[in-house]
């Protein structure tokens, strides 16, 4: 089983009593605003949460593990999440 | 950018009160909290998703005193950025 957007919408629908479509919308705009700020500001921190950043990785070696073929991986940027000490708490407590 | 920074740029994108901005921001970090402690996955579309993984016990030591301690079995959430957040960042 998985979360996924629709199921926050319900949720959202349930518990703030917002229509149905509104609901979704706000859910689309909630990530699309985590993604603009992650674009814009490089970091988001969400308290209880964890904080998300954006890393640069420079250009390295690789292989391709099919054809085991050595190539070059360009420089590029990737999106890391660090966990709370909270959320790790509560992941860990029964 | 933090949580109330957040809060305030989506009280005024969604035209929501601050307090229901705060409401549904608390909402979301909630309820993906609540699925990833219930052992579930949460997957949104272009954004990315979250897994919990399990890791076992193992003996460690602790690198100021050399003393070997156990450490125990913990379960620790891991992101997986999604292709279209991915493709913004490298724009």
């Amino acid at each position: 089983m998985s979360v996924t957007k629709v199921e926050l919408a319900d949720l959202v629908y349930e518990q703030m009593k917002l229509d149905k479509k509104y609901a979704s919308e706000l859910v689309d705009m909630f990530f699309e605003e985590l993604k603009d700020a992650l674009v814009k500001e490089g970091d988001i921190q969400l308290s209880g949460f964890g904080k998300f950043s954006v890393k640069e990785k420079k250009e390295r070696k690789g292989r391709n593990p099919k054809t085991k073929k050595p190539l070059t991986i360009s420089e590029r940027k990737v999106a890391t999440f660090h966990h709370s000490q909270v959320l790790k708490e509560r992941l860990n407590s029964k | 950018m933090n949580k109330s920074n957040l809060i305030a740029v989506f009280s005024e994108k969604a035209n929501l009160s601050k307090r229901n901005a705060e409401q549904f921001v608390n909402l979301m970090i909630d309820a993906m909290t609540e699925a990833l402690n219930n052992g579930e996955r949460v997957e949104i579309r272009g954004f990315g998703s979250f897994v919990v993984r399990t890791y076992a016990a193992y003996e460690g030591r602790n690198p100021k005193t050399g003393e070997t301690i156990t450490v125990n079995q913990k379960k620790l959430p891991f992101f997986k950025a999604g292709k279209d957040l991915l493709a913004r960042i490298n724009d």
